[in-house]
This record gives structure tokens, sequence and C-alpha cells, in this order.
């Protein structure tokens, strides 16, 4: 009884997390336009999605602008990490709360902010304003998660290796890298999430032509939400929860062996 | 004269405001075991730091088999360290530890296979090679490390607190391996630590340190039984140091009495410090010694007996395997081998000189 009571709770509380979802998977597979009456199962949505160029221009937007934020900003971070690292300790921890601010400022600050300071360089708003928005606010999170890999240990190795005969280079591929490797990983990781996540940021910046996927399904509110962005929201989740369950079972075998 | 092996020429290194070494000259000859031992702050490990090419001094230059060193960046240097805290390789397997170095010089696999496993085997972890750093103990760490540095069979190999992080019984157990190990691969060693046991047991050759200073250089031996200064002296084991009177070559006056001993060549009427191992003390019946006194603490620590005998205005350190109970009447002896005089700062600089840490 105890057990059945449980697995209620359990089952309840899940449906609350997960009806929102379920309710938008539900309807991408509706025939008919209405968001309240179901007419019967149908694919046109996904059909129309994939033969919609405007949606896919957002989609291929969205997923490169991430890709290439994501790599610029694991690059830059990692290297301005191991810089930090090296610096003494009270110019790097302001570097650090300098490093903060753009994590607890409002987006549509960054967001205007950036517009204007493109505008005044005479940068025209387009795919790549989006990418430079994207790779700044995405920089801090990246100094983050690497920053903690990196610790006093890491430069008593690097110093082993040199001693062992490895050049620097040498010393940084084969014992710094696999040492903050983790970080490295997590930072790109955030970063395109925080980055396919934008919107308010890349309203601001993104011009007239360019379009996401949130700033195109912010747009189609407006004028009346078709259920081609159920369907393409659908897959969007898809996707994620694949991503989600192939982390997932890395972590857990990173984690045995 | 041969050449030494490593020559340190007046190296001076400071660190901002803070001078770590003060024109330090120091030569190790082929395989020796020399240690530098001090407290810590007293320079040892910039010195080896200096050695290993970690740091550049300031001034000065390090010769390795007579060739100018200084600029030579740590990967072209003919010589291995083992790190304080091991600095091993946390996301490679005890095996790739200990070939890291022969894999960078691009050795063939057959040779790095068997000279791992040599290496372990020296280190008494033979069949260790695929288990994994955060397995190991403290003290297995600290082999693994030894392992990865000697199978690079370098001329010199730095040792830099390697005992540190060990207890006490595992640590004593190394000290009689390391030594080992040192005569089986006629290496030289050059060793660092702020702990005198591992520096008197282990060493050919040991240098006091102390504020960037070599403080005295010379034998486990001569550094215990003649200390040149009241650094060395109290730094090194229990000492009584005392403040005495030269009355002419072999004999010192102590609290106004007269001490017959071995050193010449300090002047008439001189004032010197004393130095008076605890052990060197020797307990009489009251009046049959020089220096009538009365025990005053008396505390059984194994071996034998610490006791503090107030006698002459002193308080004495004696330590002896026959117990004398507190307020007990005794008269202090010792014989004149056992007397060793040092020289007294002539001013408040050289003072400081040696007793700055």
């Amino acid at each position: 009884m105890k057990k059945a009571l449980k697995n209620i709770y359990l089952i309840i509380i899940l449906l609350f997390l997960y009806m929102p979802i379920l309710t938008l998977v539900v309807l991408s597979f509706n025939q008919s336009k209405s968001m309240f009456k179901w007419t019967g199962l149908s694919l046109r949505w996904y059909r129309e999605l994939f033969s919609n160029g405007e949606i896919l221009r957002a989609v291929w937007n969205t997923f490169s602008i991430a890709f290439c934020a994501a790599v610029a900003a694991t690059l830059i971070g990692t290297l301005g990490a191991i810089g930090l690292q090296a610096m003494k300790k009270r110019p790097r921890n302001l570097i650090l709360s300098v490093n903060q601010i753009p994590l607890l400022n409002a987006d549509i600050v960054i967001g205007i902010s950036l517009m204007l300071t493109f505008i005044a360089a005479g940068l025209y708003l387009s795919w790549g304003t989006v990418l430079l928005a994207h790779i700044f606010f995405c920089l801090p999170y990246v100094l983050l998660s690497v920053m903690p890999r990196l610790r006093q240990s890491t430069a008593s190795t690097y110093e082993a290796a040199l001693d062992l005969g490895a050049s620097s280079f040498q010393a940084f591929l084969t014992v710094v890298l696999p040492e903050i490797w983790p970080g490295i990983i997590s930072g790109f990781l955030l970063s395109f999430t925080m980055s396919v996540d934008d919107f308010v940021v890349t309203h601001f910046t993104r011009g007239a032509g360019i379009n996401t996927i949130s700033t195109l399904i912010y747009s189609q509110v407006r004028v009346g939400i078709r259920p081609v962005l159920f369907a393409l929201s659908t897959l969007i989740f898809l996707v994620v929860l694949l991503a989600l369950l192939v982390s997932n079972r890395m972590q857990r075998k990173e984690e045995t062996a | 004269m041969k050449d030494a092996l490593v020559e340190l020429q007046h190296i001076t290194k400071a660190f901002g405001e803070n001078v770590v070494l003060d024109d330090l000259s120091l030569a190790i000859e082929e395989n020796e075991f020399v240690t530098l031992l001090g407290p810590s702050g007293c320079g040892k490990s910039t010195t080896i730091r200096i050695v290993g090419g970690f740091e550049k001094p300031d001034q000065g230059r390090v010769l390795f088999e007579g060739k100018d060193i200084t600029d030579v960046p740590p990967n072209r240097r003919n010589l291995n360290t083992v790190f304080q805290k091991y600095a091993l390789f946390p996301h490679l397997t005890v095996g790739q530890n200990v070939a890291y170095g022969l894999v960078i010089s691009g050795k063939t696999d057959q040779y790095i296979r068997d000279k791992v496993r040599y290496g372990l085997k020296l280190v008494n972890l033979a069949g260790f090679e695929d288990r994994r750093i955060e397995s190991l103990s403290g003290g297995q760490q600290q082999r693994v490390a030894m392992a990865r540095a000697i199978v690079n069979e370098p001329k010199l190999l730095l040792l830099d607190e390697p005992l540190g992080a060990l207890d006490l019984k595992l640590r004593e157990e190394m000290e009689y391996e390391l030594r080992n190990l040192k005569e089986e691969l006629g290496i030289t060693f050059l060793y660092v630590t702020h702990d005198q046991e591992e520096a008197l047991t282990m060493s050919d050759k040991v240098v006091v340190l102390n504020g960037g200073y070599i403080q005295q250089m010379g034998t486990p031996e001569e550094i215990y039984n003649e200390p040149e200064n009241a650094f060395v002296a109290s730094f090194i084991g229990d000492s009584n140091i005392v403040p005495g009177k030269m009355v002419r070559d072999r004999l010192v006056e102590i609290y106004g009495v007269p001490f017959p001993c071995v050193d010449e060549g300090f002047g008439e009427n001189r004032p010197v410090d004393v130095v008076i191992r605890p052990e060197d003390l020797i307990l009489r019946e009251p009046g049959a010694g020089k220096l009538d006194g009365t025990v005053i603490s008396n505390i059984f620590i194994g071996v034998h007996y610490e006791m503090q005998v107030a006698a002459g205005g002193f308080e004495w350190l004696v330590q002896n395997t026959v117990s004398h109970p507190v307020g007990e009447h005794v008269s202090l002896d010792v014989i004149p081998e056992n007397i060793q005089i040092m020289k007294r700062p002539a001013s408040e600089d050289e003072e400081a000189l040696a007793l700055d840490v």
C-alpha cells in the first residue's frame, strides 16, 4: 500500500514535469492546425518542416553559431585559464571577479550593449555579429569550468614532464591537456547549450535577415504559431534527450573505470 | 684536479624583496650523496630548482661537467628530479609514468618495456605496470617517482624532500633503500631535506643552509660533532650552547670553571661559544665533577632519560641511561674531546647571519 502510494506520487511529479513537453509532442502529430482539437495522427507538420526553407535556415544558423561559438570560446577560455593560473594571486582574483560580471549581468543589458558596440564599430549586424556576441557570453563559462582543473598539481606535473625531457609543447599535450580535458569538454558543452538556448542577446545582435530557432519562434508567435514549430521543438527535445543519455552513460563508464 | 660534476658559482636569487640565496657557491663531486639541510625558507628548495633548471639565478653560474648550463632549459639537462609531492601523471598507469621519459626520448618499445620492468623491480614494485596511480599508497607513489627518474639514467638525481609526506616507519625504511639504490646505480644524489636525521643517515656530505647562506659543509660526523656556529649546533640534534672564555689553547673557562679541551687557535682570553651535546655530559657524585648542580626535571623518553640540571647559572640538558631523580645533587663533567668551541659572532650582523631564519 505504502509502495503504491509512493509510486503514484512519483508518477504525479513526473507528469507535472513532463506534461507540457508531452502536450507538445502529441500536438506535433495532430492533423489539424488547431491547438485544442485532435483530428487524427499525421506527419504533415514534419513534412512541412523539412520543406520550409526559413525554418531550416534558422536551424542551421542556430547550430552553426552554437558550434562555432563553443569552439572559439573553449579555445580562448582554455588559453586564458592557463594564463591566469600562471599569474600572481591578486591580479588573477581581480580578473576572475571581472569574469563574473557577464554571468550575473542581465541578458538584455548584454544584448543591447553588444548591439550598440557593433553598430558603433561599424559592423553590419549579421550571422557574424551573433557569433561574436555568443563567444562573448560563453567565455566566462569556459573559464569557470577549466580553472578548477588547473591546480597547483598541474604546475608540478608540467615541470615533471619537462624534467623528463619533454619540450613545453609536448608537456602541454601529454600532461596538462589530459588533466584539464574534462573541464574543457564541460566548458564546450555548456557554451553550446547556452548558445542554442539564447534568445535575448541573439535578438538584439542578429540584424534583419538572420533568424535562429528562438527568434524565429518569437516572430511567429505574433502572427500565430503553426504546428510546424511543435514538430521542430519535438525534434530538438529528442536530440537533447539523446545527448543527455549518451553523456550520462559516458560518465558512468568513467566512474566504473 | 678533476672537475666537479655540478658546480654552483656565486648564485644569488631573490623573489621580489626577499633574497633567498646570497652568493652561494657549492661543488658536488661525481658519485657523491650531498644533502642540503636547513629549515623551511632557507633556500634549499630554490637551490635544487636552480640546478634542475626551473629557476634562473639572478647572478652566478651553474656548471655541469664543466659546461655552463645556466640558460639550458630543464628538458635538455642530463639530470632528473624526484619531486616533493611526486608529481606523478594521474591519467597514466604506473608503467606509463615510468616510461614517460623514455617515450619522449624515442627509445624502442622493447627497450622501454625492459627498462620499465627493471626500474619497477629496483624500487620493489615489480608487476605494478598496469596499476593506476591513485590506487597506490604514498610510499608506493614515492617509489614510482623514483623509478620514473632513474630509468632515464641521469648523471645526477635531484630529490626534493622526497620522504616528507611519508610516516616515520616508512621514512626510515626508505632512507636505507635510497642509500642502497645509490650504491647500486652509481648516480650522484643531491638531496634536500629539513630533517636532520635523514641528512645524517644518508649523506656523504651535508650542507647546512640558513638564510640563503651556507652555514657549514662537511661529513655528517663533522657537522654533528664539530658545529661551526650556534645555528648548526642547535639545528642538528640537541645541544647545550653556553658562553665561555678561551683562556689559552686547550683550556676554556665555563661559568668560572676551567675545562680542558682540544681546540686551538682562538687566541687568549677570547669570548667564545661552547657546545656540549647532552649525551656527552657525565653525571658524577657531588664534588667529583667540575660543576655541581641539582636535577630539576627528568623525563623518560625511551632510549634514555632526559634531565635538566641547574648548575653554574645554566640549565643543562643531560641525556643518560641512568636515572637521577629530581632534587638530587650531582656534578657535571665532560671529557675534553666532547667540548666543541665556536667563534663568538663579533657583531650583531654576523650573528644575524648565523641565526636569521
